[in-house]
């Protein structure tokens, strides 16, 4: 495309024609404050509704003031971004979006995080003098994982794009009309009774505390404090790589051992690894794929192919309401959170001789579905769930943040055995295309009998939405399909719908752009796609450092399957680490 | 119609429909029928005259004759005075104001004098429902003429040579607008009719759907021509019932004759149109939004560019204009640009619809080349304020428009000169107001209902609108202060200025332009909280004066709160603690002795 020439402040600029006057204004070092604007377009999360107003510039021969954000560049503009008049129209229209916002700050689940107070802080904002006294209110919506405060929405719409334009889940939609209008479900149902899949990704993007999550950090707090509780804690393989940027490291960082270190503090009773599970899934789950092919390449039809994973919770919510006709394809596998809590309450306990009701299972997920997914029923045991209490990557900083713990200090330190030994397989679970490199490796040896040499299959890594590699398995091609974000989920669904025509053996699906390392519940990115990336080279470091790097290889699996399990699919397996689907009716 | 010597239009439009026109068509008929006169005498139930203040109208054809207020009873003498003998019903005729003489012959009206029917050329003189009298007033001539005589861009040029703007509010040159629908590149185009007629007050395009469908059914194919699109959607509001059933019926009509359907007329042009239904929303008048609505999708705004004729409905390209504009189509193509651009201004040729509502004579529906004063339209055509009052200003552009006074009464009205003068065409509303309307008062009933109608996207129509309508309540209710004033300039023109669609970036011109031009008004009621239109009742007092008052008690009895105490033929008092302001003591007092401040 031809370049076009413009003057923004004095400065003249070539930028190719298309870009905005917010794009080209970066190039010269200008940044113009945005509130509403989003673009991550690695991930098909642009949003550009134009609606706050904030980024407003003046643009010569135009009589209204024009949004950066918006605006296409054209031949010979000449842009002033900072002139009286846009001044006072910016500093209006942000007293016009606080004088309909809450004031409660100090205890606001985003303060420290909100875009909205630190753009009030940039533009100076020192008292509202837009005199309306009217604040929109509407009830507080809590399901398991989200809650929904939409006193607090500024209608940037954010969360509805990336819902139903990124997820393609369609749960929120904009509602009523003028100052009543807000980001609602259909009916105003609570959320827990929609298509949400509770993946997060909308508390990820929103900019201030409309939605958050359901903070279970004192409900720990509580529990640590109990005396007849055994409090035993897993933390999933992408919590170890954001969890730094809560306490100023570099995004990528990989602080494993301060974390274990910091739990140990905490008073966590025994600190445990759900890579252990990520091992133990795998175990259950490459059985389940090549139990499906042999049937499959023996000539039976019927065999339910591709198999798809089931290790995320969005992701099954999604397929549960969304395709209910797939439901016998997934495997049956429960999720590594799951697994873990259903083997800490029975293999585990036992070894420590206590009844199930007296442990404790703590979960830190950098997820939100995972809340949900704990409070489902199925992963109960005479109403004692296998998971007690499910916290986010951001939650447990605060926890570590208020017990004075500074990470910085903390010695590295390594997870309790046996729970807490895992593989470098276990570990890339975190990342797109990290379950099914896992399953994989192992499945390669289980099939061929043969050691695997290349153990980096670079072919399934990656950040494109849908990926399909083929992977040579002695003289069989193994077809990989690969989606993150539930967008493309559906793509490859529709695909699988329309007689699979890529002939996909088995698929992996993350709801989360990026997978878990972008879950709902992990630092908030606020826009910076490069923090995505550099989580997942940082899980594939960990993975490089991992002496055992093939799931099967795990000795605590090997012994676990020995002296408790049996095999993987066995009749004991089948009951503590397998489950099943529901459609489900949902607005 | 040639076997028929008389013709008795009635008309058929939503308002006289509501006020028994359809009774009068019947007992028309059935008298004609005792008479043995059905053979001789057609009745004909036409669209709107326009004439909606007198309405119902009849009138007889071929002496112009114009009976207004008609009653279903007043058939028989319709028939047997007129029509059989012929002596006009006198008492039926419609009485020059000015004279008290009776106006046999519409055409020597005032309210019809300085009108140019062009769009409303066909309301209220053929039947909508029937096709061939369409036909026989030159209709489906002009789409004949494109399709066999004109390229797609010489219908183009005509239209850009005619100087047509957007009759729905913008006064974008059509021409234009075609020739980017035409320009850009797809496999599929759309012709979309704007008829959701939003305005408070306004009913142009639902009179000219009522009244000369197929004016607009014509237009649209000759759009999808012009343009290279197959397919029409009228997007309608659901409360138009008679419009719907009308348009329905003409699309009927002529796809069963041809110049809807494939192969129009034999050619190789084919054209469908399907109705869509709106729900109202004033926002859905704006192009992108109207098109969201059409999709099933929230009808809200989004950003131009894309601009609809690059990619609107279902993403495709998409021509939206609205029905008077697509009412001017045929005419200007049968008689050709050179003659519409004589009429009019020269920036602004042609004529416009108004919809004359508020404190003025006749109410009605009205055209008038652009270039005709205020003036004109409000006390030659209007006929002046009602009861004698004094004329204090005119909104124009409904809720997106704004107050012109007495001083712009002499303006010639053209969609720029509205504009200079702080107000805009918009789609033709025009409300007059009389030396008892109270400008603030004015300004928050606009307010209250843009920021009801905001779709609530962005900040400034969605807070602002309601900020504005909260520091107008202030006023109104005698709590402003002058800084309220300041405030109310400053929130107008930031959200004059930074709001995403039209309906915010025009929904602070009332209250600008009163704040402009009845700035002591506002003082009054902040300062000495006083209403000099006397309407805010907050700011109201009920005095009574000793020296006329005779005691009488009628208006102790009359008070609803008994706040009025006095003795019998002694001087009433009332306590200003309790009086609720409701006025009963001041229209009943014979002496006239309270007074209202």
């Amino acid at each position: 495309m031809s370049d076009v020439k413009l003057t923004i402040d004095g400065k003249t600029i070539e930028v190719p024609k298309g870009t905005t006057i917010l794009e080209a204004a970066k190039k010269l070092g200008l940044f113009i404050p945005t509130l509403c604007h989003l673009d991550l377009h690695d991930i098909k999360m642009v949003n550009q509704t134009a609606s706050c107003r904030i980024c407003v510039v003046e643009v010569e021969g135009v009589r209204r003031l024009m949004t950066a954000c918006s605006t296409p560049v054209s031949e010979g503009m000449v842009v002033r971004t900072n002139t009286m008049r846009v001044l006072n129209a910016r500093k209006t229209v942000m007293e016009l979006i606080l004088s309909d916002h809450p004031k409660d700050c100090l205890i606001c689940p985003k303060s420290g995080d909100c875009e909205l107070q630190d753009l009030a802080e940039t533009l100076g904002i020192r008292e509202i003098s837009i005199t309306g006294k009217s604040q929109s209110v509407y009830k507080k919506d809590f399901s398991p994982s989200i809650i929904r405060d939409m006193n607090k929405c500024i209608m940037c719409r954010r969360c509805e794009t990336m819902c139903n334009d990124v997820q393609t889940v369609g749960a929120l939609s904009g509602i009523n009309r003028g100052f009543d209008a807000v980001v609602s479900t259909a009916f105003e149902s609570p959320l827990v009774d929609t298509v949400c899949t509770h993946c997060g990704q909308c508390v990820a993007v929103c900019p201030v505390g409309a939605l958050s999550e359901q903070d279970n950090v004192w409900t720990v707090v509580e529990a640590l404090a109990d005396p007849e509780k055994i409090v035993v804690v897993q933390t999933a393989p992408a919590v170890r790589v954001a969890l730094g940027e809560e306490f100023g490291y570099e995004p990528g960082t990989i602080v494993t051992g301060k974390m274990v270190s910091a739990l140990r503090q905490l008073g966590f009773n025994y600190v445990f690894d759900t890579d252990f599970a990520a091992d133990l899934t795998i175990m259950e789950e490459a059985t389940e794929v090549l139990d499906r092919l042999k049937r499959y390449l023996a000539g039976d039809k019927e065999v339910p192919l591709p198999i798809l994973t089931s290790c995320c919770p969005a992701w099954v919510n999604f397929i549960e309401s969304q395709f209910p006709e797939l439901l016998d394809i997934p495997s049956s596998a429960k999720s590594p959170q799951q697994m873990f809590g259903s083997i800490a309450k029975s293999y585990y306990a036992e070894k420590l001789g206590i009844p199930r009701e007296k442990m404790i299972v703590v979960s830190v997920m950098p997820c939100l579905a995972k809340k949900y997914e704990a409070s489902r029923e199925e992963f109960q045991v005479d109403n004692n769930p296998d998971v007690d209490l499910t916290i986010s990557t951001r939650e447990l900083a605060h926890l570590i943040k208020q017990a004075n713990l500074n990470l910085h200090e903390l010695e590295e330190e390594k997870f309790d055995q046996p729970l807490g030994e895992s593989t470098g397989a276990g570990v890339i679970f975190g990342t797109t295309g990290g379950v099914i490199e896992a399953a994989t490796r192992t499945a390669y040896e289980w099939l061929t009998g043969k050691e695997l040499k290349n153990i980096d299959f670079e072919q399934l890594r990656g950040m494109d939405g849908v990926r399909v590699a083929t992977v040579p398995i002695d003289d069989f091609k193994l077809n990989i399909g690969i989606a993150h974000g539930l967008g493309n989920a559906r793509i490859l669904l529709e695909e699988i719908k329309a007689g699979n025509p890529r002939n996909l053996h088995v698929i992996e699906i993350m709801a989360c752009p990026g997978g878990c390392i972008g879950g709902g519940g992990q630092p908030y990115h606020h826009g910076n796609i490069e923090i995505l990336k550099k989580r997942s080279a940082a899980l594939y470091q960990e993975d490089r450092n991992k002496p055992i790097r093939k799931s099967h290889e795990n000795p605590a699996i090997q012994e676990l399957y020995k002296t408790y399990l049996g095999k993987p699919m066995g009749d004991k397996s089948s009951v503590l680490l397998h489950t099943t689907y529901t459609a489900k009716e949902k607005v | 119609m040639s076997k028929y010597k008389m013709h008795v239009l009635v008309c058929g439009g939503t308002g006289c429909i509501s006020s028994e026109s359809e009774k009068i068509v019947k007992n028309i008929q059935e008298c004609l029928i005792q008479h043995k006169l059905e053979e001789e005498v057609q009745v004909v139930q036409t669209g709107c005259f326009g004439f909606c203040e007198k309405g119902p109208i009849v009138k007889v054809l071929p002496d112009n004759t114009f009976y207004v207020q008609v009653k279903p009873d007043d058939a028989i003498e319709i028939v047997e005075e007129h029509i059989v003998k012929g002596r006009k019903v006198d008492r039926l005729l419609y009485k020059d104001p000015g004279s008290k003489k009776a106006i046999e012959d519409s055409k020597h009206m005032d309210f019809y004098k300085k009108q140019m029917r062009i769009a409303l050329r066909n309301c209220g003189f053929v039947n909508p429902n029937n096709i061939e009298e369409y036909i026989a007033r030159n209709g489906y001539y002009a789409l004949g003429k494109v399709l066999t005589e004109m390229t797609p861009e010489q219908v183009i040029d005509e239209i850009k040579k005619s100087g047509l703007r957007g009759r729905g509010g913008g006064g974008f040159p059509t021409g234009l607008k075609w020739e980017f629908s035409r320009k850009s590149k797809s496999d599929k185009k759309y012709v979309v009719c704007n008829a959701d007629e939003g305005d408070p007050g306004a009913f142009m395009d639902r009179s000219i759907l009522e009244g000369d469908p197929h004016s607009i059914v014509e237009a649209m194919a000759i759009c999808g021509y012009a343009i290279g699109a197959d397919e029409g959607k009228v997007y309608i509001r659901a409360e138009y019932p008679l419009a719907i059933q009308r348009l329905q019926k003409a699309m009927n009509d002529a796809e069963e004759y041809g110049f809807l359907g494939d192969h129009i007329l034999g050619t190789d042009f084919s054209f469908h149109i399907e109705i869509r239904y709106g729900a109202g929303a004033f926002v859905c008048g704006e192009e992108t939004a109207l098109i969201h609505s059409m999709e099933g999708e929230r009808g809200e705004p989004t950003i131009k560019p894309p601009f609809p004729s690059e990619s609107g409905f279902w993403g495709k390209p998409t021509n939206v204009n609205n029905v008077e504009t697509f009412a001017n189509i045929p005419i200007i193509l049968l008689k050709g640009a050179d003659w519409f651009r004589k009429i009019g201004t020269k920036k602004s040729p042609g004529t416009k619809v108004f919809a004359l509502a508020g404190k003025i004579n006749n109410v009605g529906l009205i055209e008038v080349p652009m270039g005709t004063t205020l003036r004109e339209v409000i006390f030659d055509i209007g006929g002046g304020i009602k009861d004698g009052k004094k004329f204090k200003a005119v909104q124009t552009g409904g809720p997106s428009g704004g107050c012109l006074t007495e001083k712009d009464l002499d303006t010639p009205i053209d969609f720029d000169t509205l504009v200079e003068k702080g107000s805009m065409m918009g789609s033709g509303g025009m409300i007059v107001m009389d030396e008892d309307d109270c400008m603030p008062s004015v300004a928050k009933f606009y307010l209250e209902f843009t920021e009801e109608e905001s779709c609530g996207k962005c900040t400034p129509c969605r807070i602002g609108t309601k900020r504005l309508s909260e520091l107008l309540k202030k006023i109104t209710s005698g709590q402003g202060t002058e800084a309220h004033l300041q405030e109310l300039r400053r929130l107008s023109v930031v959200i004059k200025e930074t709001a995403l669609c039209g309906l915010g970036q025009t929904a602070p011109n009332p209250v600008l332009s009163t704040l402009n031009n009845f700035e002591e008004e506002y003082i009054a009621h902040v300062k000495d909280h006083q209403c000099p239109a006397g309407q805010c009742t907050a700011l109201l007092q009920y005095k009574i004066d000793p020296e006329t008052c005779v005691g009488c008690t009628v208006c102790a009895r009359v008070c609803p709160v008994n706040a009025i105490t006095g003795e019998r033929k002694k001087p009433h008092s009332i306590d200003q603690k309790i009086c609720i302001k409701c006025g009963s003591c001041y229209d009943r007092c014979p002496t006239h002795a309270i007074e209202k401040r």
